[in-house]
């Protein structure tokens, strides 16, 4: 059913549960290291390989970790709280159960504020938890490399209890049709968040972050909320978006027609934006979860949280209004920026030296427009807001001027090095030689004595003229200003 | 039969220390004994002849070169095979482990090594330590040197078989609900179960986490303290390790007297189910008690009660959660992967293969006890036992010293008698088990021979969380005052092997 009629008819009710990997050093509950892209099965110990008579013994960092993580969330923190197992079989997880919280997580019962379209939407969060993460199994063989049809799997343990902290939104209602976009904006702040605290690396594409994003209908006027599916697989933000209105649209056509939704998990195809069936839920899974008794409870000390949240870096939403206050923007712009992914790049352009306007206006505009053309992200370009404060720089001390400046950007983004290398390579300096100018100016107006006269006679509009002339001859490596007032200097005019 | 092996740890350690015997010397006289009698009474898994005899060349050569030694180095051990050792197999009695080679030493494996103990093998157990017999062995029963048709005790009967045996001095243990302790009784010997959390799980296959204590057994109360000494302590890779200074259990094993002492008599252990000999055994116990000096008084501990029941939720639920991890992708048994069969199926093939019925019935009554519905009636019910005994417990510490109870309610059942009687058999762990839902210490010596069948008796000392010591000195105090009107320790009462 078509976006538009899915919302006129019924109201989504949306929950997102996001993991994110935390960048610790070590394991969650032994010393191996976490770096990703090692060989398979190199950062492993009996620990993680749940060897007879190994034990866990808990990482502190990751445990601070996620308290700074529930604090900026604006979360209370649990006095005292334990691990849990989940109790299942599956092939990654090498104890055939997960250490994880049940009913007793870190921190509980915060919220973070999203904007969207100018709006400030509150998301509120049900609770934030620590667990390890699984190894990860490679279905070898079949068509679609999922364990279906699959001649073989192989398993690679190096992900295998690398600290994993959920963080669950209690269910969103009255996003009505910008739920799709408060999804991605949620998922999108959440990663400034993180970046933030400099816990976790956040990338969606290595899986250091990912989204189950769950999605349920309910037909406009009811309060009863219908049943919903989790969608999984999800690796971006666009992504999130993408899910969240394809699955409105799904769900809808079902109800439309009397049909009714059943409780699974999905699987999202990058592809097709679609979602596909996965294992059902409604033959619901045990998890026979009991307390950890392999590891003490955890018991914050107070003073220490407090400290932690005294020490809490400027958030992003705060640093985000002071930068809009300093640099003057409006609230479109700001949106818009943020929107485009931009916010961060111009903020590192800013810092690097360039005026916010200056910094704004090349990745806003010239840049958007190279990064929409090659189907790119913006932080995706070969170019770093260091190179771009570089070129502002040379705009305003006037060796360079606009156009040039957008033939340099063009020599960088090609690969040809560094702002002024391409400036020397191309040879794209302003004439500034008085001389040169001089003689080019003299030749323009030898080659076009009508204007000439007609300036003399005092019709001063006619100048542009003669101004593209000498730009034409100079190969645009004049400087426009410069070059007027020369040419009305020779011609004995003053304005 | 060499006179070294009659002797106890201690005098081996000095003997050794000084030079008057070699470590190679001992060990070669544990060796030929267990080679005598091993396959009467079947205590070892595992006999590691070379390395042992290495193990004492190496403790020889640094006397030799002056190197101060502790007081049981080159003193020979058996090793309970729940404990990894990356120089033996270790199988947890269970087929699913059978050949496993562990990458890595438990903590109480490395301790031993670093204290010169020389470990002689692997001793016999339940599958998992499950069981109060070693019936439920999967390479067969070890049989108790009093009378080899009975159980030797379990699921460290191999343990303290190999010690009554006079096939070790010492021996490692681990108890969850009672398996150093009953066994010790039943073999007439000496078992402690330190205070939960004194001595290190890392490297002890687990059976049920919050229960497993790894503790020693030992011919008399000194010998196993100083194992208790050189094992015990904080291991940073257990989590649930007490970080404090071990209790000063060889001190207490010295002063050996309760004069000025309460002793607590548990009101609710005997009675019907209870073996008349054993009872008869525990009165003159506590008769000798009061005339060493000891006050004794009646104590009621009404939870109690309900700890049996509550441990078979409790341990059988974290069993079935640990044990979920021998699932033949990384190590031991794999049955059925011919390449037509998915994970899940080779899995169960590998389980149903792998595992003994005792340790699937606990798998199910764990699995059960878990499951969403019931959780709350059986594993939180028991887990709210658990706190009542654990104030019983502090109750009664307010107002005695120790705590006593016959170990075991009889003596020494024939093998075979309860292998079909699940119910019967973990009657066997009713006075133990207390003491493991609590987390407290307790210690078995022997106070004598059950009239109707001469088999020993077990006396059970228990002592508050971090009141080792305590044990040990009541302990040393009824040994030493039995041994003077036995003429000597109950062990030499038994029939030559
Ligand atoms: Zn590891």
């Amino acid at each position: 059913m078509p976006y538009d009629e899915a919302l006129e008819r019924f109201e989504p009710v949306l929950g997102l549960e996001t993991h994110v990997e935390l960048g610790t050093n070590s394991k969650m509950f032994c010393g191996c290291p976490t770096t990703f892209g090692a060989p398979p099965n190199t950062h492993v110990c009996p620990t993680c390989l749940a060897f007879p008579g190994a034990l866990p013994v808990a990482n502190a960092v990751a445990i601070e970790s996620t308290i700074r993580i529930g604090l900026a969330l604006n979360c209370s923190i649990a006095e005292w709280c334990r691990f849990a197992r989940k109790n299942y079989f599956y092939p990654d997880m090498p104890k055939n159960y997960q250490i994880s919280q049940y009913d007793e997580p870190l921190c509980f019962d915060g919220y973070l504020d999203i904007t969207v379209e100018g709006k400030t939407v509150r998301i509120e969060i049900e609770r934030v938890h620590l667990e390890e993460d699984t190894g990860k199994s490679t279905h070898v063989g079949g068509a679609t490399g999922r364990i279906q049809g699959a001649d073989h799997s192989i398993v690679d343990y190096n992900r295998a209890g690398i600290p994993l902290v959920e963080i669950v939104t209690k269910p969103i209602e009255g996003t009505d049709r910008l739920a799709p976009e408060v999804a991605r904006a949620y998922a999108t702040e959440l990663r400034e968040v993180m970046r933030s605290l400099g816990v976790s690396d956040v990338r969606m594409d290595q899986g250091s972050m990912r989204c189950d994003v769950n999605v349920s209908l309910m037909p406009r006027g009811s309060t009863e909320w219908g049943t919903r599916t989790e969608t999984k697989n999800v690796n971006s933000f666009r992504s999130v978006e993408r899910s969240v209105r394809g699955e409105i649209e799904r769900q809808a056509a079902i109800l439309a027609e009397g049909g009714r939704i059943i409780q699974e998990t999905r699987h999202f195809h990058e592809d097709t934006g679609l979602t596909t069936s996965g294992r059902s839920k409604e033959e619901a899974q045990d998890y026979r979860y009991f307390p950890e008794p392999d590891l003490v409870p955890i018991a914050p000390d107070p003073a220490w949280v407090a400290q932690l949240k005294a020490e809490l870096p400027e958030l992003p939403s705060v640093r985000r209004a002071r930068l809009q206050a300093e640099w003057g923007v409006s609230d479109l712009d700001m949106a818009a920026m943020h929107n485009a992914d931009a916010f961060g790049l111009v903020e590192a352009t800013v810092e690097a030296g360039a005026p916010a306007a200056d910094a704004r206006k090349w990745w806003m505009g010239e840049l958007a427009r190279r990064a929409n053309e090659n189907g790119v992200a913006l932080a995706e370009l070969p170019i770093t807001p260091a190179q771009i404060a570089r070129v502002t720089e040379l705009v305003k001390s006037g060796a360079l001027n606009d156009k040039l400046a957008r033939q340099v950007l063009e020599g960088v983004l090609a690969g040809e090095g560094s702002p002024d290398e391409v400036v020397e390579a191309r040879g794209l300096k302003i004439v500034n030689d008085e001389g040169e100018l001089s003689a080019i100016i003299d030749q323009v107006i030898a080659d076009n004595a009508d204007a000439a006269d007609k300036i003399r006679g005092g019709k001063i509009a006619a100048v542009g003229a003669l101004v593209g002339g000498v730009m034409k001859a100079s190969r645009g490596k004049a400087d426009a200003g410069r070059a007027r007032a020369l040419i009305l200097e020779k011609l004995g005019v003053t304005e | 039969m060499s006179e070294l092996i009659k002797k106890t740890a201690a005098e081996l350690g000095s003997l050794i220390a000084s030079g008057e015997v070699s470590a190679v010397e001992v060990t070669q006289a544990h060796l030929d004994r267990i080679a005598a009698v091993e396959d009467r009474v079947h205590a070892f898994l595992h006999v590691g002849a070379e390395s042992a005899l290495a193990q004492a060349a190496a403790v020889d050569a640094r006397r030799a070169a002056g190197d101060e030694l502790g007081p049981l180095a080159g003193v020979p051990i058996a090793h309970k095979d729940v404990f990894t050792t990356t120089d033996m197999p270790t199988t947890a009695g269970s087929k699913i482990l059978e050949g496993w080679r562990p990458p890595y030493d438990a903590t109480v494996t490395r301790r031993l090594r670093e204290a010169g103990l020389v470990i002689l093998g692997k001793t016999n157990l339940d599958e998992f330590a499950m069981g109060s017999s070693t019936e439920n062995s999967a390479y067969g029963p070890t049989h108790n040197p009093w009378d080899l048709t009975r159980i030797p005790g379990g699921s460290s009967g191999g343990a303290s078989a190999s010690v009554a045996a006079y096939e070790a001095p010492l021996s490692t243990g681990t108890d969850t609900g009672g398996s150093i302790r009953q066994p010790a009784a039943v073999t007439g010997i000496v078992g402690m179960k330190p205070t939960y959390g004194g001595s290190s799980r890392y490297g002890l296959i687990a059976f049920a986490s919050s229960l497993d204590t790894p503790g020693p057994f030992a011919r008399n109360v000194m010998d196993a303290a100083l194992l208790h000494e050189a094992f015990s302590g904080h291991d940073p890779m257990d989590s649930t390790s007490i970080d404090q200074p071990v209790p000063s259990v060889v001190e207490a094993a010295r002063q050996a007297d309760v004069a000025g002492l309460t002793v607590g008599v548990v009101k609710e252990f005997g009675g019907d189910g209870y073996q008349p000999g054993v009872l008869a055994r525990f009165q003159e116990a506590v008769e000798l008690l009061e005339s060493l000096g000891a006050k004794v008084v009646e104590v009621s501990c009404p939870s109690f009660t309900y700890a049996l029941p509550a441990y078979y939720l409790i341990a059988p639920s974290e069993c079935s959660s640990n044990l979920a991890r021998f699932d033949a992708m990384r190590y031991g048994l794999r049955v059925g992967d011919d390449g037509t069969r998915s994970a899940e199926e080779v899995m169960a093939l590998t389980r149903a293969a792998g595992f003994g019925p005792e340790v699937k019935r606990r798998i199910m009554l764990g699995t059960y006890a878990l499951s969403s519905g019931y959780y709350d009636a059986y594993y939180g019910s028991a887990q709210k036992v658990r706190t009542l005994i654990s104030r019983d417990f502090d109750a009664a510490f307010q107002h005695v010293d120790v705590l006593i109870s016959p170990t075991t309610p009889t003596t020494a059942f024939p093998i075979g008698e309860r292998a079909d009687d699940p119910m019967a058999m973990y009657l066997a762990d009713l006075c133990t088990i207390p003491s493991n839902l609590a987390g407290n210490a307790a210690l078995s010596v022997p106070c004598g021979l059950a009239d109707e069948d001469g088999l020993p008796v077990g006396l059970q000392i228990m002592a508050p969380v971090l009141g080792d010591d305590r044990c040990y000195r009541v302990g040393a105090a009824v040994e030493r005052a039995f041994e003077s009107r036995w003429g000597g320790p109950l062990l030499s009462k038994a029939p030559a092997l």
